[in-house]
C-alpha cells in the first residue's frame, strides 16, 4: 500500500505538479496567440518576444520596488509589478500595431505577409529586449520559496518520497485561473467582449452592426498583452528569465493553440495542458515510478524513459503535425485558414 | 544577363563596392571570410527563393536542412571508427529498419483497414509495438557505440574521404535534405500556409534536437571538429617549396599568403556552385514548369482547374529547394570543418534567410542572390559599425561607468534590432524588394 502511495506522490512531484505549473503557462500563452489569430486573422511569431518584452519590464518594475522597499511578505513582489508590466507592454503591442499591423490591415494583406511582418517585429522586439536586459539568466523571484518543502512533507506523512510544491507553481495556478476567468467573463458578458467575438466570427456582419473595427483591434491588443505579459512573469518566476527561452516557447505556444483548435479559447486551455503533459511525461524517467509498482524482479534496470529530455520540444511538434494530420481543426473544432 | 536592368547591377555593384571597402579597412582576409559566407548565403537564399518565389511555399524549416547539409559533411569525410562500428553497428541498421517498417506498416494499415475503432487500435498497436521492439535493438546499439572512446569519438563516424572527395559531401547534403524534405512533404504539404510555416519550424527543431541528442550519429553535442576540407591546407602550402617561392614573388609574408591562397580557393569553388545553381534557377524560371509553378502559386484554384496536379508539384519543388539548402548547409560545414550542433539557431539559420529573399526581391534568382550578399553584409558589419557607435555614445561617459559598461555589452544585439527594421522597411515600401520579381 505504501508503495503505491510512494508511487502516486512520485507523479505528483514530478509529473502532474510541474505539469500543471507549465500547462497554465503554456495555456495563457496559447489564448493570445489564439485571440491574434481569430480577431486579426494571422499567425504571430512576434508572440513569445511579446512575452519576454512584457515580462522583462515586470522585472525592471520588480527591481525599482525592491529597490524602494516594497514587497508583498512572501509572495514575489512580482505580482505586484505585474500591472505596470502589462501597461508597458499594452502600450508597446498599440505602438506595433499603428506603425505596422494597421498599414497590412488596410490594404487587406494576405495573411502570410502578416506572418512576415510579424517575423520582422520578432527581430526587432528581440534585439529590442537583449540590448536593455542584456542575455543572462535572471532570477527574480522573491518572497517564500516553498508552500511545501520535500523534507517536510517526507516528515509529516513517513513516507519514503517526499512532495514539494513550490510557491510559483501555485501562484502560477492560482493566477491563471483568475486571468481566464477574467478573459472569459469578458468576452461573453461584456458589450466589448462581444463586439470581439462577432468580430471573429463574421468581420463583414460586425461592421454592418456598427462595430468599430480599430476599437476591436485595439482592445484585442491590450487583453493579448495582458495574457502574454502574465504568461511570461509566470514562467520567469517558475523557472527563470531569458530572453532566448522565451522565443523558444513560440514552438510549443503554437503547438498547443493548434493543438486545441486555433481560434478557439477553450482549445487554447486544453491545447496548453495536453502538450505539458505530454512534453513531460514522456521524457520523465519512470523507473522509480515502476519500482514501487512492480516485484523486485520485474523492476527495470534503465531509466525506462521514453524519450531523452533534449526531444522536450520534438514532443509537442510531433504531437502537432499528428493532429494537423488526423485533425486539422484541432480538438476544438477551431477555424481553418 | 538581358533581364538585368542597369539598376540592378548597380545594386551589385554596390556589393561588391562594400566587399572592396572591406577589403580596404578591415584587411584581404576579412573581405574574403565576409565573401564566403556571403556565396553560401546566396545558395540558401535561392533555396528559399525557389520555394516561396516560385510556389509560394511557406517552409521556415530552413534551419533543419541547413543542419542536415551539415550532417552530410560528417558522414561523408570523418574517418569511420571501426570498432564502433563492430560494436553497435550491426544493431543500429537492425533498429533502423525496424524503426522504418514500423513506420510503412502503420501507414499501410492506416491506408487498408476501414476507418473506426478497429483501425485507430490496430494503427496505435503497431506504432506502440514497433517503438518497443526497436528500443530493444536500439538501446544496446547506442550504448556500444556511445561506449567507444567517447572522450575521441563515441560516434560511428563516416566514410573517411578526404581532399577533392570532400567535393561529393555537397551533393550529399543535398540529398539527405531531398530525401528529409520528401517525407516532410509527403506529410506536410497538404496543410494550409500558416499551418505548412509552423509545422516546418517545429520539424527544424525535431531536426536540431535529433543532431544534439543522437552522439552516435553525430557526436551530438560533443562537435564533430576537423571536417576534412576539398580545399588545400595552410601548413602543406607552407611546407611546398614552390608556394613559398611564389609569395616571395609577389613579396608577401608566406603565412599570410597560404591564408590568401585557401581562401581564394574556397571563393572559386563556392562561385562555381553559386553561379551553377543561379544557371539552373534561371532556366527553370523561364521555362514552362517555371511558368506553371508561379501559375500555381497565383491561382492554385484556377492552376488546379487546367488539370495542373497542385500537391505533386508542391511536393517537386519543396524536395528541390530543400536540396540546395542541404548542399549550402554542407559547404558551410567544409568550410567551418566542424559541427556544431548547437550553434543551429533558427534566428540565424531561417528567419535570416527569409530576410535576404524578401530583402533581395521574392520571386526574382537574381534579387535573391543579391539579397543573400547584403543581408549577410550587414549582418557582420552591423555589429562592427554598433560597437563603433556605442564607443562614441559612450566617450564622454566616465570610464567604466554602468552605464557605460551596459550599452557597450549590448552592442552586439543592435544587428537583431536593425535586421527587423530592415524587414520591416522593406516590406512597408519595397514589398517586392531591391530586384523586382517580373
Amino acid at each position: 500500500m505504501t508503495d503505491i502511495l510512494n508511487a502516486i506522490i512520485v507523479i505528483l512531484n514530478f509529473i502532474v505538479i510541474p505539469g500543471v505549473a507549465y500547462g497554465s503557462q503554456l495555456a495563457l500563452g496559447a489564448l493570445g496567440v489564439t485571440l491574434v489569430y481569430s480577431i486579426l486573422r494571422f499567425s504571430n511569431f512576434a508572440h513569445g518576444d511579446t512575452m519576454a518584452f512584457g515580462t522583462m519590464f515586470v522585472i525592471l518594475f520588480t527591481w525599482w520596488m525592491q529597490g524602494l522597499g516594497l514587497s508583498l511578505g512572501p509572495l514575489p513582489t512580482a505580482l505586484l509589478a505585474l500591472p505596470l508590466g502589462i501597461g508597458a507592454c499594452a502600450l508597446m503591442v498599440l505602438f506595433t500595431d499603428r506603425s505596422v499591423y494597421r498599414f497590412y490591415r488596410r490594404q487587406k494583406a494576405s495573411p502570410v505577409i502578416l506572418v512576415i511582418v510579424s517575423m520582422g517585429v520578432m527581430f526587432v522586439l528581440n534585439g529590442v529586449t537583449r540590448f536593455i536586459i542584456g542575455v543572462d539568466d535572471i532570477r527574480f523571484a522573491d518572497g517564500e520559496r516553498f508552500i511545501i518543502r520535500a523534507r517536510d512533507f517526507r516528515d509529516a506523512t513517513g513516507l519514503d518520497e517526499g512532495l514539494a510544491f513550490r510557491t510559483s507553481q501555485a501562484i502560477t495556478i492560482v493566477v491563471a485561473v483568475i486571468a481566464v476567468a477574467a478573459l472569459f467573463y469578458f468576452l461573453n458578458k461584456t458589450r466589448t467582449g462581444k463586439s470581439m467575438r462577432a468580430f471573429s466570427d463574421n468581420e463583414d456582419l460586425a461592421l454592418l452592426s456598427g462595430i468599430n473595427p480599430e476599437k476591436v483591434v485595439a482592445v484585442t491588443w491590450i487583453v493579448v498583452a495582458a495574457l502574454a505579459t502574465t504568461a511570461g512573469t509566470l514562467y520567469g518566476l517558475d523557472k527563470s528569465y531569458k530572453a532566448f527561452t522565451y522565443f523558444q516557447l513560440l514552438l510549443p505556444i503554437f503547438a498547443a493553440a493548434i493543438v486545441g483548435g486555433l481560434g478557439s479559447p477553450v482549445g487554447a486551455i486544453v491545447g496548453g495542458f495536453v502538450i505539458a503533459f505530454a512534453e513531460i511525461a514522456l521524457t520523465y524517467p519512470l523507473r522509480k515510478v515502476l519500482a514501487y509498482l512492480l516485484p523486485e524482479s520485474l523492476e527495470p534496470d534503465g531509466l525506462v524513459q521514453l524519450l531523452t529530455t533534449d526531444y522536450k520540444f520534438a514532443v509537442s511538434f510531433a504531437i502537432l503535425v499528428i493532429v494537423l494530420l488526423f485533425k486539422p481543426t484541432g480538438i476544438m473544432k477551431g477555424k481553418a485558414l | 544577363m538581358s533581364q538585368l536592368s542597369a539598376r540592378d547591377l548597380g545594386l551589385f555593384g554596390l556589393v561588391a563596392v562594400l566587399i572592396l571597402g572591406t577589403g580596404i579597412f578591415q584587411g584581404v582576409n576579412t573581405a574574403l571570410v565576409l565573401l564566403n559566407m556571403g556565396l553560401v548565403s546566396a545558395i540558401m537564399s535561392l533555396g528559399v527563393n525557389l520555394q516561396w518565389g516560385f510556389a509560394g511555399l511557406f517552409n521556415i524549416g530552413v534551419m533543419g536542412f541547413v543542419a542536415l547539409g551539415g550532417l552530410a559533411a560528417v558522414l561523408i569525410g570523418m574517418p569511420p571508427t571501426t570498432e564502433a562500428i563492430a560494436a553497435g553497428g550491426g544493431g543500429m541498421a537492425i533498429a533502423m529498419t525496424l524503426g522504418a517498417a514500423t513506420i510503412v506498416a502503420a501507414i499501410v494499415a492506416y491506408r487498408h483497414l476501414a476507418a473506426g475503432l478497429t483501425r485507430n487500435l490496430a494503427v496505435l498497436g503497431i506504432v506502440v509495438v514497433g517503438f518497443l521492439v526497436y528500443r530493444t535493438f536500439f538501446d544496446p546499439a547506442r550504448d556500444a557505440i556511445e561506449a567507444v572512446n567517447p572522450a575521441g569519438t563515441g560516434y560511428l563516424g563516416g566514410f573517411g574521404l578526404e581532399g577533392a572527395g570532400m567535393i561529393l559531401a555537397w551533393p550529399a547534403g543535398g540529398l539527405i535534405a531531398a530525401g528529409a524534405a520528401w517525407v516532410i512533404g509527403k506529410t506536410a504539404l497538404g496543410l494550409r500556409s500558416d499551418y505548412l510555416a509552423i509545422a516546418t519550424l517545429g520539424i527544424a527543431e525535431i531536426i536540431i534536437a535529433i543532431l544534439k541528442a543522437e552522439d552516435w550519429l553525430s557526436r551530438g553535442v560533443k562537435n564533430v571538429v576537423g571536417i576534412p576540407r576539398p580545399v588545400s591546407y595552410e601548413v602543406d602550402l607552407q611546407a611546398d617549396p614552390a608556394f613559398a617561392e611564389r609569395a616571395d614573388a609577389f613579396g608577401l609574408d608566406i603565412v599570410a599568403a597560404s591564408t590568401l591562397q585557401v581562401r581564394l580557393e574556397w571563393t572559386i569553388l563556392f562561385t562555381i556552385v553559386l553561379v551553377l545553381i543561379l544557371v539552373l534557377a534561371q532556366l527553370a524560371l523561364n521555362s514552362p514548369w517555371g511558368r506553371m509553378m508561379r501559375a500555381i502559386r497565383d491561382n492554385e484554384t484556377a492552376a488546379e482547374a487546367m488539370g495542373k496536379d497542385v500537391t505533386a508539384r508542391h511536393l517537386q519543388i519543396f524536395v528541390l529547394g530543400s536540396a540546395i539548402l542541404g548542399m549550402a548547409g554542407a559547404m558551410m560545414t567544409t568550410l567551418d570543418s566542424q559541427l556544431t550542433p548547437s550553434a543551429y539557431q533558427p534566428l540565424r539559420f531561417t528567419f535570416l534567410i527569409w530576410v535576404m529573399v524578401i530583402v533581395g526581391g521574392s520571386g526574382n534568382n537574381f534579387g535573391a542572390v543579391l539579397g543573400g550578399f547584403i543581408i549577410w553584409f550587414l549582418w557582420v558589419q552591423v555589429e562592427v559599425g554598433a560597437a563603433f557607435i556605442m564607443e562614441v555614445i559612450t566617450a564622454p561617459l566616465p570610464d567604466g561607468s554602468a552605464l557605460e559598461t551596459h550599452l557597450l555589452a549590448g552592442a552586439p544585439h543592435m544587428r537583431l534590432l536593425t535586421m527587423g527594421l530592415v524587414l520591416l522597411l522593406m516590406l512597408r515600401f519595397f514589398p517586392r524588394g531591391l530586384i523586382p520579381e517580373r
